[in-house]
């Protein structure tokens, strides 16, 4: 629980500076409302519905049992195998989003409950190097998926990720493997996992245990796919139709279940879990 | 086919050409034979010269030669009775993957592998080897179909990787690759995978989660092509070559690290110059590990490839 009650603390502080006091100007809608309005509901434009990313503490409170979320692998942090260094050598860049975060990894995962039932979760931390994939994230996610095994509990990731993390090479690909097979080894138990697509949920997440969900949920308006958009545009040098991507268009191809606005999360997913695991 | 050739091969090419125009004005008899030899000898040091000090770079480029040995040129000198199957029962017929039932030497197995085309003409059928979502749909079912009839499986790897189009992310580029490792990770059949080019990705992973991980010499397999990287991380995509050095994306790289098991030599200067050779090469090497998993229960096998997967990755405790 180390980094949580930090990263909120800080999180707060950066985002009064970054509005020039109090107020903040949808980018959606071009409205501009107090600060403190967005935060009360949940990072969703009190005017036109846009969701903005909520960070993953604020995740843990919408979605389970107040005090219940332990976390679980807290101080996994990233090594540098492959001794990377572009600008800037890897150890700099991930020692950097440590301190920027307050979280020792791209994902916040742990055990908690949603209306006293056992639920064994992972968040993304989007703000940590774009919520990349690379071995943590892989054995972190993993985790989640054993002890949702062992426990004989359900599992449920919420997704938020640019795909993986280039700097660790292929063991960042492996990590694609990794957790899809910790998803076999699941569905033995008959413990269900549902996945939450978050925005932005693309790369190598999409590409395996973010649609490997026995039900994958979508928050609205989220991007969701393989490729990112500048990639596919480049390679077929042609305008990408308007909502291309989007959760709506997911759902209207038939690779989403159903789109859940934020303030139903809670008691959508607590409904699900009644139906899939009894 | 064409015969092409790399920057740092043309020195190379050069001195062969020659050699073959000495050889034509000599004849059948015993003309020039000195100076002939002679440069024999100069070629074959040469070769030796530029083939022993490659950097990624150059084997990036050797993995993609147009000329370079692909997957139905291994069926055809690996395989007997090869009788493709086509589709995904879902959507449609992807020639980016070729997959089918064969014999190799007296086993039964399923062999599913990307193929590139030569050319244009076959580029418009084959996508340069990068797959829709059905080519990885169509994989996912001979997988099944694989395992229910207790086939070993080979896969062999070899795409740029999975195709950026609006096609393919609205019929779930994302979820057909996700199927795949899924999938892939509960076969009770024996799975070799033999990266024999390009390893791009996602798209080459679809293939890759096997018991037995093998790579050609001058094969690659990375998270990203080194020009998207060069790209990303440098914003330029002129440093594609140092990306490529950064992401350690060689054979001899990733087989220290353990996240492949075995690098298959390839012949003097590179497959492409012997496809015989190469072939054999493979050969032996997929026979020798199909021999060594075969006395393997099917609980073993899945056993075996989550244990080998479940391991990689590498990080640290923080205090
Ligand atoms: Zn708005």
């Amino acid at each position: 629980m180390g980094w949580f009650g930090k990263i909120r603390a800080d999180a707060d502080a950066e985002k009064r500076s970054v509005d020039e006091g109090l107020w903040r100007k949808c980018d959606e809608c071009g409205e501009a409302r107090l600060a403190e309005e967005f935060a009360k509901n949940l990072q969703v434009c009190p005017a036109c519905g846009y969701h903005y990313q909520l960070d993953a503490p604020g995740w843990v409170n919408l979605i389970l049992d107040p005090s219940s979320f332990v976390e679980r692998d807290p101080d996994l942090v990233a090594a540098d195998p492959l001794a990377f260094k572009d600008q800037k050598g890897y150890r700099d860049r991930s020692r950097a989003s440590r301190k920027k975060t307050g979280f020792g990894e791209a994902m916040l995962s742990g055990d908690g409950k949603i209306r006293d039932r056992d639920v064994s979760v992972g968040f993304f931390v989007f703000q940590f190097m774009g919520g990349s994939m690379g071995s943590v994230v892989g054995e972190k996610v993993a985790r989640v998926f054993e002890r949702a095994a062992e426990r004989r509990c359900p599992a449920i990731i919420f997704n938020a990720s640019g795909g993986a993390r280039m700097q660790e090479g292929v063991y960042s690909l492996m990590q694609m493997a990794k957790t899809s097979a910790a998803i076999a080894r699941l569905r033995a138990t008959g413990q269900p996992y549902i996945s939450v697509l978050l925005n932005p949920t693309t790369g190598g997440v999409a590409a395996s245990f973010a649609f490997l969900g026995d039900v994958i949920v979508a928050e609205p308006k989220a991007l969701i796919g393989f490729a990112g958009p500048r990639v596919i545009e480049q390679t077929i040098r042609q305008k990408l139709p308007e909502g291309f991507q989007r959760s709506e268009f997911l759902v209207d191809h038939g690779m989403v279940d159903f789109i859940a606005p934020r303030h139903e999360m809670r008691s959508r997913l607590a409904l699900l879990l009644d139906h899939l695991a009894g | 086919m064409q015969t092409q050739y790399l920057d740092f091969e043309r020195p190379l090419v050069e001195l062969e050409q020659q050699i073959d125009e000495l050889k034509q004005v000599a004849g059948p008899g015993v003309l020039f034979a000195e100076e002939i030899g002679r440069l024999e000898e100069r070629a074959r040091k040469l070769q030796i010269e530029i083939f022993n000090d490659l950097d990624a770079w150059q084997k990036v480029q050797l993995s993609r030669h147009p000329n370079r040995p692909y997957m139905l040129d291994y069926v055809e000198r690996l395989m007997t009775d090869f009788i493709e199957l086509h589709g995904d029962r879902l959507h449609g017929e992807d020639r980016a993957i070729v997959a089918g039932l064969a014999k190799f030497g007296d086993r039964r197995v399923m062999v599913i592998g990307h193929q590139k085309g030569r050319n244009t003409k076959e580029n418009l059928v084959r996508n340069f080897g990068m797959a829709n979502p059905e080519g990885y749909r169509k994989a996912r079912r001979l997988f099944q179909l694989a395992d229910r009839f207790g086939l070993p499986i080979l896969t062999l790897i070899d795409t740029p990787g999975a195709y950026p189009g609006i096609g393919a992310e609205e019929r779930g580029q994302a979820e057909a690759i996700a199927q795949c490792l899924v999938t892939m990770a509960a076969l009770k059949v024996p799975v070799i995978a033999t990266v024999i080019g390009e390893g791009g990705s996602g798209g080459a992973l679809a293939l890759g989660v096997a018991n037995r991980v093998l790579m050609l010499e001058y094969a690659i397999y990375s998270v990203i092509s080194p020009e998207g990287c060069a790209s990303i991380l440098w914003k330029d995509q002129s440093k594609a070559a140092e990306a490529a050095r950064q992401l350690r994306i060689t054979a001899a790289d990733l087989h220290r690290f353990g996240l492949v098991d075995a690098v298959i030599e390839e012949p003097a200067g590179g497959a492409h110059r012997d496809y015989e050779a190469t072939a054999r090469k493979v050969g032996a090497a997929i026979g020798g590990y199909l021999d060594s998993l075969s006395g393997m229960t099917p609980d073993e096998l899945v056993g075996d490839r989550y244990d080998k997967f479940r391991a990689m990755g590498v990080f640290e405790t923080a205090k």
